[in-house]
């Protein structure tokens, strides 16, 4: 446990979502929001399973694709840690988030509802960057 | 003992109770690998229970092999825990002359882990377990089942076989005793535990057995298992001598069907992985389909003729 407390999973079974995938999910969104930040210990894989009830494997497996993506490393016997933050692409004065801010007023324009622009947006984004996993 | 030794191996076992009535197990064959966390799945009656007591020796095959940890269930019987669906318990007892009962019973062995039994038995935090004071008698079901856990973990068992041990529990307690199993399984226990509820193991078992009316219908990790079968959606025609289907249903105007393939068919179909939810039932429902075992839980006498079939064929 860090002094500042330790980071916790939120597992929900009924997601339809696969639970390794929450992890990484959930991990990538505490580096977003600065709840994990450089040199932070994630939990062992024992304190996730004592807490969470799920299975040793998916965590590690979680951890694994995490360690793939650069985002952490495992050290031997002392555990996993954060090496790298993730871009705050989502912030207020980004120019990504203004070009969409302007794609959404002309959809609107084109008389495209919310749920047509997510569906567009799903679309686009599963045939630029397939998910690897469902 | 090399750790290759599967935790449970079966081949062509067989129990019946009775001349009279039909075989309560008949020709199942299978293989556990160690360290797994295995849900033994079927409906009741389906022969779950009579399995777990084969494997922990209380009962003898009719004909058939079972090894457990490459051993008789005899021999074995010292490094397994076995939990009944009855937990039977003295009831005169407390709690903590339970454990005491269980240290010495367990003496011989020189593995009894006290302080293991006792987490279990009185939990971490105050009001999370049992009184040590408290008769086994005026104990709920589920507070048995706690007892009966703690004695299992004191242990320290190379192989848990739990029947039911969810059934009575708690919500409390079943996220906390599964949370105890799961570290168990971080440090490489094998656990098989017995369900009907399906719901009950996602997520914490990473193994499947499906039993129903005493064969075997499915076994291997769950991933790979899901992962042999398409649920297809589609007006077009299903050809079912290209693959195995489970189960067609009508929808709309055309079908849903789960089949046992990774190819989709020609015509215009929407092909998705199911969860092992969908698998389990369409399994369930179709008991004539036949069986789908992985590797991994081939018995070596299967993977061994399955490896000669294809030499021969590839000669």
């Amino acid at each position: 446990m860090t002094a500042a407390g330790a980071f916790k999973f939120r597992i929900d079974r009924r997601s339809g979502v696969a639970t390794y995938w929450q992890i990484v999910q959930q991990t990538k969104q505490a580096l977003r929001l600065g709840l994990l930040e450089p040199g932070d210990k994630l939990p062992t894989a024992r304190e996730v399973v004592e807490a969470t009830a799920v299975n040793p494997n998916t965590v590690l497996k979680a951890y694994r694709e995490l360690e793939r993506e650069g985002l952490v490393e495992g050290r031997r016997g002392l555990g996993t840690f954060v090496r790298a933050s993730l871009g705050t692409a989502s912030s207020l004065d980004s120019p990504r988030r203004a070009e969409l801010e302007e794609w959404m007023d002309r959809a609107h324009e084109d008389g495209l509802a919310r749920e047509d622009m997510t569906a567009l947006f799903d679309s686009v984004l599963n045939e630029r960057f397939p998910q690897e996993n469902s | 003992m090399s750790n290759t030794t599967a935790a449970l191996e079966a081949a062509g076992l067989a129990k019946s109770y009775s001349r009279r009535k039909p075989a309560v197990l008949d020709e199942c064959s299978f293989r556990l690998p160690r360290g797994r966390v295995c849900a033994l799945v079927g409906p009741n009656g389906a022969g779950k229970s009579t399995l777990l007591r084969l494997a922990a020796g209380l009962l003898r095959p009719a004909r058939g092999t079972l090894h457990v940890l490459g051993l008789t269930p005899a021999r074995a019987r010292e490094r397994v825990a076995y939990v009944a669906q009855s937990k039977p318990l003295h009831p005169q007892l407390t709690v903590a002359e339970t454990l005491r009962y269980g240290a010495v019973l367990n003496r011989s062995t020189g593995r009894w882990d006290r302080r293991a039994a006792e987490r279990i038995a009185y939990g971490r935090e105050d009001g999370e377990g049992l009184a040590p004071d408290a008769r086994i008698r005026t104990l709920s079901g589920g507070q048995r089942t706690r007892v009966a856990l703690a004695l299992a973990f004191g242990k320290r068992a190379e192989l848990m076989l739990l029947d039911e041990p969810m059934a009575d529990l708690d919500p409390l307690a079943r996220q906390q005793l599964t949370g105890a199993l799961m570290s168990a399984a971080e440090e490489g226990t094998t656990i098989v535990m017995s369900s009907h509820v399906i719901a009950e193991l996602e997520g914490s078992c990473d193994f499947l057995l499906l039993v129903t009316g005493g064969r075997l219908r499915l076994g291997g990790e769950i991933e790979e298992v899901t992962a042999a079968h398409t649920l297809l959606t589609g007006t077009a025609d299903l050809d079912a001598s290209r693959q195995t289907v489970i189960e067609e249903r009508p929808s709309g105007r055309g079908r849903t069907a789960l089949v046992r393939s990774t190819e989709v068919p020609d015509g215009d179909w929407l092909a998705e992985r199911p969860n092992v939810e969908e698998v389990l039932l369409a399994h369930l429902r179709n008991t004539h389909v036949p069986p789908f075992l992985t590797g991994d839980a081939s018995p070596v006498s299967v993977q061994r003729a399955e490896r000669a079939r294809a030499q021969e064929n590839a000669a």
